[in-house]
């Protein structure tokens, strides 16, 4: 059977992949967050999986609006890195697991999360700067084999907080039930609290922030009862990105320890966040 | 028959005109009905991710926006680049980015266009540690 060693959460700023990009990291604006990463990136580089599962939302890059899945799984070998209309990020391309990606659909299906497939997938920021706040500095290849989760948060009605914890407890049987003894990864990715449009752009929630990333080790029941409305309300209308954080959270163990945690505004528009969580209770 | 969704279909959720299931003040919902709305120029801003798209636009933008089969109004934001329109006529902010950044203009522009202020105020009210109360 499969087991997962970690959870990383984290923002997925574009700006955040920029900046690593520009060589910008040591910059006063950005510099307190990568120190921030720092203690992670060294205890991940310590703890690295057989494979990774990245759980994020497409920004108008590798889906439009024709298809709005609420939930999807990418199945293919690799993943291209999309152009999102400045040329793509000079990264590695995604190598895909599609052994792994089967299996999880077949038993989430079973579970009753009935996933959209992708064969053909690119991916965006969304995916690659949290693979980048893991990897600074990849090389050739990323660390592993990524299987993606895609998760609508861009159009209301976005899926419930509830039913993406649901998802991630899924999600954890799932991997238990695979039949390679393989060591498994979570990145959830999005948020924080942010608000790209309307009069009310630039909000930022550092309170409710703050309780996020302390209950989504203590106590994620709590924040997937959050409704839709609140989260909007409370954390903006692009911090309700927060939910994928839950799926991560939901397949891991009830009782998990924090290695690091940090928080930074503003990356952007957004306040960044960061919790890595060990799969061990402390 | 299926008839194209109109303009006045539906709720707008622009930051003037809040409404419908979620009234968040100053929060636009990218709904359904939004996304009806704004499925055309939804569909052109996201041609840009290809270059050879992007020069084509530039060297005639209304006949670009024609081609995709914008609304008049639509046509009109675009052309104007009224980001604010942008949004009311149904583009989502992540769309509506792709054309903000081919004018070499960032989030935090758009920022202070949504909010009354410069792209240098704006700034500093993130630096400061957000806009608490919008």
């Amino acid at each position: 059977m499969a087991e997962v060693l970690w959870g990383l959460a984290t923002s997925h700023v574009p700006s955040i992949g920029a900046a690593m990009d520009r060589g910008k990291t040591e910059d006063p604006a950005w510099k307190d967050l990568f120190d921030g990463y720092a203690p992670a990136r060294a205890w991940l580089a310590e703890h690295r999986p057989d494979v990774a599962i990245v759980v994020y939302n497409d920004h108008a890059n590798g889906l439009d609006l024709d298809i709005v899945p609420t939930f999807g799984i990418g199945t293919a070998d690799s993943y291209r890195v999309a152009d999102e209309g400045y040329g793509p990020r000079q990264v590695p391309d995604v190598i895909g697991d599609p052994d792994l990606s089967l299996h999880l659909l077949e038993s989430l299906i079973d579970e009753g999360f009935d996933l959209t497939v992708f064969q053909e997938l690119e991916v965006d920021h969304g995916l690659t700067v949290p693979l980048s706040v893991w990897t600074p500095d990849p090389g050739d290849a990323w660390p592993c084999p990524v299987v993606p989760i895609l998760v609508n948060v861009i159009q209301y009605p976005q899926p419930t907080a509830a039913r993406c914890y649901a998802l991630g407890q899924a999600l954890g049987r799932a991997i238990a039930s695979y039949r390679e003894d393989v060591t498994v990864g979570i990145l959830g990715t999005g948020g924080m609290s942010h608000q790209l449009a309307g009069s009310r752009a630039g909000f930022i929630n550092p309170e409710f922030d703050a309780m996020w990333l302390e209950k989504i080790e203590t106590d994620p029941s709590a924040l997937a009862s959050l409704s839709r409305e609140e989260l909007i309300r409370q954390a903006g209308s692009e911090g309700i990105e927060l939910i994928m954080w839950l799926i991560m959270r939901g397949a891991m163990n009830p009782r998990v320890s924090t290695v690091h945690k940090h928080y930074f505004l503003p990356a952007s528009n957004t306040a960044a966040g960061i919790a890595l969580l060990d799969n061990r209770p402390g | 028959m299926t008839a194209a969704p109109t303009l006045t279909e539906g709720t707008p959720m622009s930051s003037s005109e809040a409404g419908g299931r979620i009234d968040v003040p100053g929060t636009p919902i990218f709904d359904g009905q939004t996304s009806r709305r704004g499925l055309r120029l939804n569909k052109m801003l996201m041609s840009f991710r290809s270059a050879d798209n992007r020069e084509r636009f530039t060297a005639d933008e209304a006949a670009y926006c024609a081609e995709f089969g914008l609304a008049p109004e639509q046509t009109q934001a675009v052309l104007d680049r009224d980001w604010t329109a942008m949004i009311d006529l149904g583009g989502s902010i992540f769309y509506v980015y792709k054309l903000a950044m081919m004018d070499g203009r960032s989030m935090q522009y758009l920022g202070g266009v949504f909010t009354g202020m410069t792209e240098e105020e704006f700034q500093a009210e993130l630096r400061a540690g957000g806009r608490r109360h919008g």
